[in-house]
């Protein structure tokens, strides 16, 4: 940066400008790496009253989720003969964003219930609970941009914490573009400056991917390489989720054994990235 | 045919436990030859099937099953029970007066909205709702005693092997002690202190259901809950 009044002065100097913003590594905002997340903690059985539950922060998202069920469906026309029905009501706490925010429901709180209605249920046996309910209450404390990948994690987790029948856990993740550039898990900013927002929604374990919404312009290679860099993104946080609930009972050893026998040396490194691969 | 853990290792949903052909046990399902976890529990592994001990998991009803439930509704002829499952239970005026069926009851006497009672699931119906009957030796209304509550899937280790567990806590402490395998467990002793005593022993139990040699360290516990207190 120094040197700029210097090149400024003579032409020939002037095309190799460019060249020099463009080789060294560009970085976000808040100094992250393009496919780098935010830091990431969840906690699972963090209400005593609730069936399953779960708490995350997601960089300064601040996302509480409970469970209840599978319970009888209350009013009862709703309930479906063949399977439970799952609901999800997603809601922002008024002080959750600045400017202050009114509590009621609105279409955008809609929306979102309705998306992470869709991108929990295959995950779900509804199969097997017929003419009940399975609650899922999601409230946001703290947002902070991708609220609703934050929710389907937090969801996720406290669904497996209540004892439910799953297929897999699903893990979401952000991936957007700005300044041209690829990037995962948005922030508030991203998100608003940004060109393009896809939030993406998978179950790691069966590779099926359970939500994809799109906001803004993309090319079809754009959105193929962001598609590759959200599940990448999904299966980190997969890892994470795997961490909280394990962290519950306090018995990580056994499932870390027989991969040690394997590779000793990256186990103790990156005992994360480990448990993905088996 | 291979087993990807070890036994009692801790899975969770979607973890693939056996690739081959086996028989799927508890809380399991097969897709394309590959058997996956459907709940966070502990793997076990036999020559015939494969099954995971679940670690939190809600009740599912079974007829004979005995239970603590508590009236939350009343119809004409019978009452809506709350017995912690997927639906509630229903009990008629049969199974809950031994005498000749009459229409003039007053159902209230028997029991009332807000009442306790340990019920045995004598059927599920058509659309498999549980049928309590209160008629029975230990069944009937409740009128003293903590109910404390505990993962269903978590009573066998309560019960211990032919019951040592169980019988272990009511002959130190001197307390009745029932369990609804619906995961509601009724405590009545001589005072509150032997019934406080029961209650930390049961939700010690649930926290280390899944570790081995339970029942001495119970022990241990308890006899140490009675040396502070005396």
């Amino acid at each position: 940066m120094s040197k700029k009044p210097t090149t400024k002065k003579t032409a020939a100097r002037k095309p190799a400008k460019p060249r020099k913003t463009k080789v060294p590594s560009w970085k976000r905002a808040d100094g992250r790496a393009f496919d780098e997340l935010r830091t990431l903690k969840i906690e699972s059985g963090v209400l005593p009253n609730a069936d399953g539950s779960a708490y995350i922060e997601m960089g300064r998202n601040k996302i509480l989720c409970g469970v209840f069920g599978p319970r009888e469906m209350h009013p009862k026309h709703n309930a479906k003969p063949n399977e439970a029905v799952l609901r999800c009501r997603y809601h922002m706490a008024p002080f959750s964003v600045d400017p202050r925010r009114s509590p009621a429901p609105s279409r955008r709180d809609q929306e979102i219930s309705m998306v992470m209605r869709s991108a929990l249920e295959p995950a779900v046996f509804l199969e097997r609970y017929p003419r009940a309910s399975i609650d899922v209450y999601i409230e946001v404390l703290e947002a902070d941009g991708g609220t609703r990948c934050a929710s389907i994690n937090a969801a996720a987790v406290a669904l497996v914490d209540a004892g439910i029948p799953m297929r897999d856990l699903v893990a979401a993740c952000a991936v957007g573009k700005i300044e041209d550039k690829l990037i995962v898990d948005l922030g508030d900013y991203e998100d608003k400056k940004g060109q393009s927002d896809m939030p993406v929604a998978y179950m790691p374990k069966l590779g099926k991917v359970t939500l994809l919404q799109m906001d803004g312009i993309m090319s079809t290679e754009e959105t193929e390489k962001a598609l590759n860099l959200a599940i990448e993104g999904c299966k980190k946080v997969y890892e994470i989720q795997r961490e909280a609930l394990k962290k519950k009972y306090g018995i990580d050893q056994p499932q870390d054994k027989p991969q040690k026998e394997f590779t000793p040396e990256e186990t103790e490194e990156e005992p994360q990235k480990e448990e993905g691969q088996q | 045919m291979s087993a990807n853990y070890q036994d009692r290792d801790l899975v969770l949903p979607g973890d693939v436990l056996f690739e081959g052909r086996i028989r799927t046990g508890e809380n399991t399902y097969r897709s394309q030859e590959q058997v996956y976890a459907t709940r966070l529990g502990l793997v076990n592994y036999s020559p015939e099937n494969v099954s995971v001990t679940a670690l939190s998991a809600g009740y599912t009803p079974l007829v004979g099953d005995v239970v603590i439930g508590k009236v939350v509704d009343m119809d004409l002829g019978e009452w809506r029970i709350d017995i912690g499952a997927q639906s509630e239970a229903v009990m008629g005026i049969p199974d809950a007066v031994d005498r000749p069926f009459r229409t003039d009851y007053v159902m209230t006497r028997v029991l009332d909205i807000g009442d306790t009672m340990i019920a045995k699931i004598v059927d599920l119906d058509r659309r498999r709702t549980p049928v309590l009957s209160i008629l029975g030796p230990g069944l009937g209304k409740l009128y003293d005693g903590f109910i404390v509550h505990i993962t269903p899937s978590k009573i066998p280790r309560l019960i211990g092997k032919k019951g040592s567990m169980i019988n272990m806590i009511i002959k130190e402490t001197g307390c009745r002690v029932v369990i609804g395998q619906n995961g509601r467990v009724l405590i009545s002793g001589p005072n509150r202190e032997r019934e406080a005593m029961v209650v930390k022993v049961i939700n010690k139990i649930e926290l280390e259901a899944h570790t081995s040699g339970l029942t001495n360290r119970t022990q241990e516990y308890l006899r140490q809950l009675k040396e502070s207190s005396q």
